[in-house]
């Protein structure tokens, strides 16, 4: 209460100088209910680099930013309530870090005029920015992920006539990788074993007999919260090996890990982005938002996978912020000119290097028709002894030729029912 | 006072029977009516709409029909959940397959479909009661959520199994889909609210519902003076799931828009609204209002007043917050005074000074525009607060809200001379 009455203080004494506009980020988090393990690293990662910015740099482009964090608990129906409260205060792009919520918010924003990132989950055929006009999956998509993973099956040996399971959360986000897997095993003539396993995970006992029984050459997972370190646990108890099991990039983080120990050790998991915390600006960090008390949550978070994945996510708003910036000649941007700047974006080697992220994720552009970047993916390792993940894959391409006639299709469907033009000239 | 029969005289028996005798309750209730449909729509936008009254309304509309089942025919059901889907997935299903038919037509024909699929999973109730009853319920929740899930089919074959509402309208005006304007969807929401609580309220009073409410209190006993049990108990199913499946036609199409079976309609749904006519009242249309307010608007409520924060306030906000804040530190010392010198059991005088104490620090949150507090504190606390709540209704007032507006309606009979 004594703390309040201070701000208070501050607030009025405040309220006779000019206010400055913020640049309004919102950050649908949740770091409560099942999934809150990925949902607090996240929200951290986010909220720290964007206060690194305005504690290092001043905000973005001299205008301060300002993270408007609200609590969906992964709830579809809250999630719909923070949009709804938040949107009117200047929110320039939603990130919600959930397939339900985004599949919720993507004719809703669009029909707002505000933008969508959903980096790496969401809906996928968005990455037609054609039919999608408000809404962006780059650098990689979940179409990306199930190509990278067998890609990368493919460059440690011939794969056809082998037998690859996936595993997957029954719902619209572990759904999402099947279509594309079933046209790449028609290709490449491998044999896939469809295994779903049920919100929110914790009984894949059976699954696991039948991975035991069938002795699949590979496992690839889909899973999201403690779906990812039961199925690592029951992988150990069946003595899987676990060189041979790949989890998609929700599906690699310490949390789905550190549970199972030392049984653990060797587990795949696919990326879109730098590991580790070996990068300049984790010092910016530390210098600037831990030491001053201003670090996000616990502070614990820094540097784990699902942080950098968060610290990433604000950078490449931050720098469509920055695009947006320079496109349109003013400082304080709309929704709408943030939307122009995410779709001019672009990151390259050097540019990261300047921010203290070097080689931290692949180079690519956006375009009006192209939402969804290159789509390059990494394979990561699990370190049981170290308790580190590390890079053991470049991003690499995945397979375009499969994946665009995908994303066509879903998107002139979605495009049909909706009866929405083609918006790039 | 306000509630008097004094000189409210029925000549007819149609006056007699109506659903509010008393003059006063009768005025109260059209001018409620009159706000909801003409002065509502006029003033809110797509927050209040999407955030308070469309959860609102829908949910009152489960809540009536589970009320239906468990309140008035005392048969207890988890299937709630698997019930708003079967409804949201026929909903989905008609739409897509008649995008020119009206959607009230659509909702109405996904609450019957559902009152066909309540019909078949209300046929164990001839046999079981009680819990064995709850379990067969829950096994229609899991199935049908199951169902929705595995059966391509359901989603139109759609490669994520998530179900979208396309634009449908009514009347030329948009009903579902993104560019709904608030008032829309807020008057549709509402047709359907004001329809289901009219015939529930009706057929409460009528035949079946003396039917339902025999079965409920003895069945033997019922069928002993005439009741047929096979009709009384699936008639009850009907109803209940016909209003059920119209509640989740709506959540799906009107309210979210996209749906996910297994998230959106998942056990927690069926709970939820058990907790809504628990706390609102068993057997009253009025308490499954309550019940669903109470639900919806406490985590809003306490959202807006802990978690949200604003940097810029004024003088004379900033000069009402030391207002409250003194009515806060007051009615503490008082609530104190009353723990420590009395030394009885809380007297009345004590959960008077709580109250004031919960009005100060509301009003004083509301004020400065919410504590800031973290918003991951904030939401443990929702819980805490709302599971206390419904403990506290449990022990202080096992007949929930309704109950209250009953005891506070014989007073106000009385008041202010009570002897």
């Amino acid at each position: 209460m004594k703390m309040k009455l201070g701000t208070m203080a501050v607030a009025t004494m405040m309220a006779a100088s000019p206010v400055m506009a913020d640049l309004v980020f919102p950050s649908l988090s949740y770091r409560t209910g099942p999934y809150a393990a990925g949902g607090i690293p996240f929200a951290d990662g986010y909220a720290d680099y964007m206060n690194l910015l305005n504690a290092r740099d001043g905000g973005i482009g001299g205008v301060m930013t300002k993270v408007l964090e609200c609590e969906t608990g992964y709830n579809t129906e809250k999630g719909v309530e923070c949009y709804e409260s938040t949107k009117g205060e200047g929110a320039l792009v939603y990130q919600p870090l959930s397939t339900g919520i985004t599949y919720q918010l993507i004719p809703k924003a669009t029909a707002d005029g505000i933008p969508i990132h959903s980096m790496g989950y969401g809906r996928t055929s968005a990455a037609n920015g054609d039919v999608f006009s408000h809404v962006f999956n780059y650098p990689a998509n979940y179409w990306n992920g199930a190509s990278g993973a067998i890609n990368y099956l493919m460059s440690q040996g011939d794969i056809s006539g082998k037998k690859i399971a996936l595993v997957y959360h029954n719902s619209a986000y572990g759904k999402e990788p099947i279509r594309t897997l079933e046209e790449l095993s028609k290709k490449h003539g491998f044999e896939l074993v469809l295994l779903p396993v049920d919100h929110p995970g914790q009984e894949q006992k059976s699954q696991w007999l039948q991975i035991r029984r069938e002795k699949p050459d590979n496992v690839i997972m889909y899973g999201w919260g403690v779906m990812n370190q039961v199925a690592v646990q029951e992988a150990a108890n069946i003595r899987y090996n676990m060189e041979n099991f790949i989890g998609i990039w929700w599906s690699g983080s310490e949390n789905d890990v550190l549970p199972a120990g030392d049984a653990a050790n060797g587990y795949k998991a696919l990326t879109f982005h730098g590991v580790g915390n070996d990068f300049p600006v984790f010092a910016d960090i530390q210098k600037y938002v831990v030491d001053a008390g201003a670090a996000a949550g616990n502070g614990d978070q820094i540097g784990t996978v699902l942080y950098n994945r968060g610290l990433y996510a604000a950078m490449l708003a931050a720098e469509a912020a920055k695009t947006a910036q320079e496109i349109h000649g003013v400082a304080d941007i709309t929704p709408a000119m943030m939307r122009d700047g995410m779709e001019a974006l672009e990151i390259t080697e050097a540019k990261m290097a300047a921010l203290g992220l070097p080689s931290f994720g692949p180079e690519f552009n956006v375009s009006c028709e192209n939402h969804g970047g290159p789509g390059l993916v990494g394979m990561t390792q699990w370190d049981a002894s170290a308790k580190t993940w590390s890079l053991i894959n470049e991003f690499a391409p995945s397979d375009m030729d499969v994946i665009q006639p995908l994303i066509d299709e879903d998107s002139a469907a979605y495009a049909a029912e909706n009866k929405i033009e083609a918006s790039c000239k | 006072m306000f509630y008097r029969e004094a000189g409210d005289f029925s000549t007819t028996y149609p006056q007699d029977s109506q659903t509010f005798p008393i003059k006063f309750d009768r005025y109260r209730y059209y001018l409620v009516l009159f706000i909801a449909i003409a002065v509502i729509p006029l003033m809110v936008n797509d927050y209040w709409v999407s955030a308070i009254f469309m959860p609102f309304l829908i949910y009152a509309i489960a809540a009536i029909g589970l009320n239906i089942l468990t309140g008035y025919c005392g048969q207890v059901s988890l299937g709630t959940g698997g019930f708003m889907a079967v409804g949201a997935y026929s909903c989905y299903k008609l739409m897509t397959a008649f995008p020119d038919v009206s959607m009230f037509v659509h909702v109405m024909l996904a609450g019957v479909i559902t009152a066909i699929v309540g019909v078949l999973f209300g046929l164990p109730s001839l046999r079981i009661k009680g819990f064995y009853l709850a379990v067969a319920t829950l096994a229609a929740q899991f199935f049908l959520v199951w169902l929705f899930n595995r059966v391509a089919w359901f989603y139109n074959y759609s490669a994520s199994g998530q179900i979208n509402a396309p634009e449908r309208e009514v009347f030329g005006v948009l009903i579902t889909g993104p560019n709904t304007d608030a008032w829309a969807s807020y008057m549709f929401c509402l047709v359907f609210v004001i329809f289901s609580a009219v015939i529930a309220r009706n057929l409460t009073r009528g035949a079946f519902g003396r039917k339902w409410m025999a079965i409920r209190d003895m069945d033997i006993a019922a069928e002993i003076i005439g009741v047929n049990p096979l009709m009384a108990k699936l008639s009850a199913f009907a109803v209940s799931s016909f209003f059920i499946g119209i509640s989740g036609a709506l959540f799906f199409a009107v309210y979210l828009g996209a749906v996910e079976v297994g998230e959106v309609f998942g056990i927690q749904k069926s709970f939820i609204v058990l907790f809504m006519i628990i706390i609102g009242g068993l057997g009253s249309i009025f308490g499954s209002f309550a019940g669903a307010a109470f639900l919806v608007v406490l985590p809003v409520l306490l959202k807006i007043m802990l978690a949200d924060a604003d940097a810029d306030i004024s003088n004379t906000q900033y000069a009402f917050g030391y207002v409250f804040l003194a009515a806060l530190l007051i009615s503490t010392l008082m609530m104190l005074r009353e723990a420590i010198f009395r030394r009885t059991a809380p007297s009345n005088n004590m959960v008077g000074w709580i109250f004031a104490m919960i009005a100060a620090f509301v009003a004083y949150t509301l004020t400065i525009g919410g504590m800031g507090w973290p918003t991951d504190i904030v939401a443990h606390l929702q819980l805490v607060i709302v599971g206390a709540l419904i403990i506290i209704f449990l022990i202080a007032e096992p007949h929930g809200i309704a109950q209250l507006w009953r005891v506070a309606k014989e007073k106000l009979r009385l008041w202010p001379f009570p002897h």
